[in-house]
C-alpha cells in the first residue's frame, strides 16, 4: 500500500469538480491525513476543461507526476481520456458515460469521438469503470448532484485512506437541511454502481 | 460564523492559498485591505469582502476596513496613507495589477511605511488566466522590497502574519509573491489567535514623506540601509531552512516557493543524497548561508520558476567567494525560463544531472483526437448578442481592439471580435492609434469595470484630438470574469454596503464625447442601427451596450421566482442555415448526427436572443421552465 493517494478529478467548467475536490480535501482533514489540492479557476471556468488534483498521505506538492493516479474521477467521457496521460494501467478510470459536445464541435468542424472507441482507448491503458452518473442523480432528485454520485463512486473503491462515512459527513455539512436527504441518496447511489459493476466484473 | 474567522487556536482547517493569506491577515489584526480583482489573486479580497458582508448583515463592524479599488495603482496608494496613519494594510492584485501601482510601489519604497504594509502579487507562470507571465520577483530587486514567497497554503498564513511584523520593523512595505499553484492549492492550515485590529489611526506629520528631490536622495540612501537590516534578519529567517534528504554530502540544491515541494518530493522518490535550501525570503537573500551552503558543495542545483533570478545571485556569490561548485540551472539548458514547473519536468532534469532511473512512466497521449474545450462566452451572455450586431453593422476590414474581460472571448469563431489586446484600458488607446494610421473603421470593446480602471484616459485623448472610432462600452453591472465583484457603477460595494452608482454615460457625456448611444443588446436590431450610427459619425462615438451579466440575470431570476423560459427549434421551420451556429455561435445549440439543428435544454439560459436571429422564425418558447 503506497503512502500516497492520487486523484485526478476532470470534467466541464459547472460540474462541480472543485467541489468534489474540496470536499475531499476537508475529509481528509477530518480524518488527520495530510492533503494537498489544486485547482482551476478564472478564465478556466467558463465552460472550458477543468482538471482539479487531490493528493492525501506523505505529500508536499498538490500536483500529481504522470502516470500516478489512483483513480481518474471524470464527468464526462472525452475528458477522462484527455488526462490520461495520469493513468498507469492500475489506474481506475470512473467515468460519466454521458457526453458534453464542445461548442469547438459544431463551429469548428472537428469531431466528438465515438463513444466506443473512447472507452476503448480508455481500456486499453486503464481500468476502466462507466457509470451512467447523471441518471443517478436525476433518481436521487435533482440533476446538480452528479458529483455526489461521482464521489460515492469513489469512496467505493476503496482507495480513500479513510471511510467514506467520513466522506458523506463532509459532503452532508456542506449543503442546507433540505438538501440533505437527495445528496445521501445520490452518494450512496455512486458506492451501489461501482459495487454492481465490480461484482460483474468478478 | 465562518470558517476561516473561527478563533479557535490549534484547530485544524482546509484553505486555499489565497484563503490562508487572509486568515494570516486576520492573525495580525489588519486594518485596511484594498484591491482591485484579478486572477488568481481574487479569492484573497474575496474572502475579506465575504466576511465583512457577513457582518455588514448582522449590523456589526468586521473589524477592517475592505474596498474593491477602482485599479491597484488607487489601491496601493490608499493603503500606503493608511499606513502613514500607523494601521496595518494588505494590498493584493495579480502580477500585471503590478505594473499599474509600480509608479506609487518604486516610490513608495522609498518613503517607507509605518503600519505593516504586505503587498501580494500573484503571478501566474503559464499564463492560466493572464496576458503574460511575467516574473515580479524582479520588482523586489527592481524597488528594494523585501520579499516572502511561500510553498504551501500554511506558509502563506505564517509568512502573511509574520509579513506584517517584518514590514513594520523594517519599515518598508513588503512583497508576498505568490504564484497560481499556490494561490489555487488547498493545503491544512493550523489557526492561531486572532488580533484586534486598531481600527483608526493617526497622521503625524513628516516633511521627509513629501517626495521631492532633496526628500528622495535622502529616503534612496535610508532605503539601502534599511536592506542591509532586511538581509541581517533574512539569515535568521525561519523561513530560510536547510533540509536533508538522505544522507547528503556535496551536493545541494536551492529553490524556493511552489517548486520547493516538487524537489522535495522527487528528491525522496529519485533517493538522492541531497541538501536543499528552502529560501522563503528571497530578497534579500541571506548572504552568509548562501556562501557557506555554497562552500559545503561541489555541485548545486537551482530550481525556480521564470527567470533565473536565485541563479544569478548564486552565481554572483559563488563567483566572489572564488568557488568552484557545478551550478545547474538555466543558464546550462536544464531548465526553462518558460511556463510553471511539474514534478514530471522537476524529475526529468534531476534524474539526468544525477544520472539515476526517472521512476515516472512517460506521459501516455490519447491516439484518438479529441475536440479542445476552451472556455466560450455563456449562453444567453449579452457579449454575445453586441458582437453579433457589430458584425452586422460594420464594413469588411473593421479593426477590433479589446480589452480584459470574459468579452475577450470573443476573439474564438465565429464572433471573431477581438483583433489587438495588450492591457487593462488598451482597447480605446489602440483605438486611437489605428484612427491616426488607417482609414479602416474601428470599434473597440471594454467592459464597465474596465472603463473605471484604466479606459477613462484613453477617452479623454480621443475626445481632445478628435480621433475617429467607436468605442463600446459592454457595461454588464459587475466585474464578471474574476467572480462577480462590485465597481464604481454597482449601488453596493465590496464590504455589501450602499455605495454611489457612477452612470458609465454621466462619465462619457461629461469627457464631451458628442456622439452616444446608449443600447440593449438583447435588441439586436436596435443594436445594430446604433453601431451603424456610430460608424459613420465623424470623430470620437461611444456605444454603451447595457445589459446584466447572464448569471447575474440567472441568480435573480430564481431567488424571485422568475420563470427561465426554454427554446426549442420546429425541425419543419428549420431551413439549417446555420445562422444560429455559423454566425451568433450559441454553445447551447448543436448538430445531431443527422445534421438537424437542437438547442440543449440543460444549457439554454433563456436568453431569447436566437429567436431575433433565426430568419425562418423556427425557434419558439417551450412552456415547462428548466
Amino acid at each position: 500500500m503506497s503512502d500516497k493517494t492520487n486523484i485526478v478529478l476532470t470534467g466541464v467548467g459547472g460540474q462541480g469538480i472543485i467541489t468534489a475536490a474540496n470536499i475531499l480535501g476537508k475529509a481528509s482533514v477530518n480524518a488527520k491525513i495530510n492533503v494537498f489540492t489544486s485547482e482551476a479557476h478564472g478564465m478556466a471556468q467558463r465552460g472550458g476543461t477543468v482538471i482539479c488534483t487531490v493528493r492525501m498521505g506523505n505529500v508536499s506538492s498538490p500536483l500529481i507526476p504522470s502516470g500516478s493516479a489512483d483513480v481518474i474521477l471524470s464527468m464526462e467521457p472525452i475528458e477522462a481520456l484527455r488526462y490520461i496521460t495520469y493513468a498507469n494501467k492500475k489506474t481506475k478510470v470512473i467515468t460519466d458515460i454521458n457526453p458534453i459536445i464542445p461548442f469547438t464541435v459544431a463551429v469548428g468542424g472537428c469531431a466528438y469521438p465515438n463513444l466506443e472507441d473512447v472507452f476503448k482507448e480508455i481500456r486499453s491503458l486503464a481500468e476502466l469503470y462507466k457509470i451512467d452518473a447523471l441518471k443517478l442523480a436525476k433518481e436521487s432528485g435533482h440533476i446538480i448532484t452528479k458529483n455526489i454520485v461521482m464521489l460515492g463512486a469513489l469512496a467505493a473503491t476503496d482507495i480513500l485512506p479513510f471511510k467514506s462515512d467520513i466522506l458523506l459527513d463532509i459532503i452532508l455539512d456542506n449543503v442546507p437541511e433540505r438538501y440533505k436527504d437527495i445528496n445521501k441518496k445520490a452518494f450512496n447511489s455512486g458506492i451501489r454502481a461501482i459495487k454492481n459493476l465490480k461484482d460483474f466484473l468478478s | 460564523m465562518m470558517e476561516i474567522t473561527k478563533d479557535m487556536v490549534g484547530e485544524r482547517i482546509l484553505l486555499l492559498g489565497n484563503e490562508a493569506i487572509t486568515r494570516g491577515a486576520l492573525e495580525a489584526g489588519i486594518d485596511v485591505v484594498t484591491t482591485y480583482p484579478g486572477t488568481p489573486s481574487s479569492e484573497i479580497a474575496d474572502t475579506f469582502s465575504k466576511i465583512a458582508k457577513h457582518a455588514t448583515k448582522q449590523d456589526r463592524d468586521p473589524g477592517f476596513y475592505f474596498e474593491y479599488s477602482t485599479n491597484e495603482k488607487v489601491a496601493l496608494e490608499i493603503a500606503a496613507a493608511t499606513s502613514f496613519a500607523g494601521l496595518r494594510a494588505l494590498t493584493c492584485m495579480k502580477h500585471v495589477g503590478l505594473n499599474v501601482a509600480s509608479d506609487a510601489f518604486m516610490t513608495y519604497l522609498y518613503l517607507g511605511c509605518k503600519g505593516g504594509h504586505v503587498i501580494v502579487s500573484a503571478d501566474d507562470p503559464y499564463c492560466h488566466s493572464s496576458q503574460n507571465e511575467q516574473d515580479n520577483r524582479y520588482f523586489a530587486l527592481f524597488g528594494n522590497a523585501p520579499m516572502l514567497e511561500p510553498a504551501t497554503p500554511q506558509e502563506a498564513k505564517e509568512m502573511t502574519r509574520l509579513g506584517f511584523e517584518l514590514s513594520e520593523k523594517l519599515q518598508i512595505p513588503l512583497l508576498l509573491r505568490t504564484t497560481t499553484r499556490l494561490n489555487h492549492a488547498r493545503g491544512p492550515i493550523t489557526l492561531e489567535k486572532l488580533q484586534k485590529p486598531r481600527r483608526k489611526g493617526h497622521f503625524e506629520r513628516d516633511s521627509s514623506l513629501v517626495a521631492m528631490p532633496n526628500t528622495a536622495r535622502v529616503k534612496h540612501s535610508a532605503l539601502l540601509k534599511k536592506m542591509k537590516q532586511a538581509e541581517k534578519i533574512s539569515e535568521k529567517s525561519p523561513f530560510n531552512t536547510i533540509i536533508h534528504i538522505g544522507k547528503p554530502k556535496n551536493i545541494g540544491i536551492v529553490t524556493s516557493g511552489v517548486s520547493f515541494n516538487y524537489v522535495r518530493e522527487t528528491a525522496e522518490v529519485l533517493k538522492l543524497d541531497v541538501k536543499i535550501l528552502k529560501i522563503g525570503m528571497t530578497h534579500p537573500l541571506p548572504r552568509m548561508m548562501c556562501e557557506n551552503f555554497i562552500k559545503s558543495l561541489n555541485t548545486l542545483v537551482i530550481v525556480e520558476e521564470l527567470e533565473p533570478i536565485l541563479e544569478q545571485q548564486f552565481k554572483a556569490i559563488a563567483h566572489d567567494i572564488q568557488s568552484d561548485v557545478k551550478i545547474y540551472g538555466k543558464s546550462t539548458g536544464h531548465f526553462s525560463r518558460l511556463y510553471e514547473y511539474t514534478p514530471d519536468i522537476v524529475a526529468e532534469v534531476l534524474s539526468k544531472i544525477f544520472k539515476v532511473k526517472n521512476p515516472f512512466p512517460k506521459p501516455v497521449q490519447p491516439k484518438l483526437e479529441l475536440p479542445s474545450r476552451p472556455p466560450t462566452l455563456c449562453p444567453g451572455c449579452p457579449h454575445r448578442a453586441t458582437y453579433y450586431a457589430v458584425k452586422k453593422a460594420a464594413p469588411k476590414g473593421t479593426i477590433y481592439p479589446t480589452d480584459i474581460g470574459c468579452y475577450t472571448l470573443g476573439k474564438a469563431p465565429p464572433l471573431e471580435t477581438a483583433d489587438l489586446l495588450l492591457c487593462m484600458g488598451s482597447n480605446a488607446s489602440t483605438a486611437c492609434g489605428f484612427a491616426i494610421a488607417t482609414n479602416q473603421k474601428i470599434v473597440s470593446f471594454m467592459g464597465d469595470s474596465t472603463f473605471f480602471h484604466s479606459g477613462i484616459p484613453p477617452i479623454v485623448d480621443a475626445v481632445h484630438h478628435n480621433h475617429n472610432c467607436t468605442i463600446t462600452v459592454l457595461d454588464n453591472r459587475t466585474t464578471a470574469m474574476t467572480g462577480h465583484q462590485p465597481h464604481p457603477g454597482t449601488e453596493y460595494n465590496g464590504m455589501g454596503r450602499p455605495a454611489r452608482l457612477i452612470k458609465v454615460e454621466d462619465v462619457i457625456k461629461g469627457l464631451g464625447i458628442l456622439h452616444v448611444e446608449i443600447v440593449d443588446p438583447n435588441n439586436i436590431k436596435e443594436t445594430t442601427s446604433a453601431f451603424k450610427r456610430s460608424l459613420e459619425f465623424k470623430g470620437p462615438s461611444v456605444v454603451i451596450s447595457k445589459s446584466p451579466c447572464i448569471l447575474l440575470e440567472l441568480q435573480r431570476k430564481k431567488k424571485s421566482g422568475e420563470e427561465i423560459p426554454v427554446y426549442s427549434i420546429d425541425q419543419e421551420k428549420c431551413k439549417q442555415c446555420k445562422t444560429c451556429i455559423s454566425q451568433f455561435g450559441c454553445p447551447a445549440f448543436y448538430f445531431a448526427e443527422d445534421e438537424s439543428i437542437h438547442i440543449d435544454g440543460t444549457q439554454c439560459n433563456g436568453c431569447g436572443n436566437c429567436v431575433q436571429i433565426c430568419p425562418f422564425e423556427a425557434i419558439y418558447t417551450k412552456e415547462e421552465s428548466k
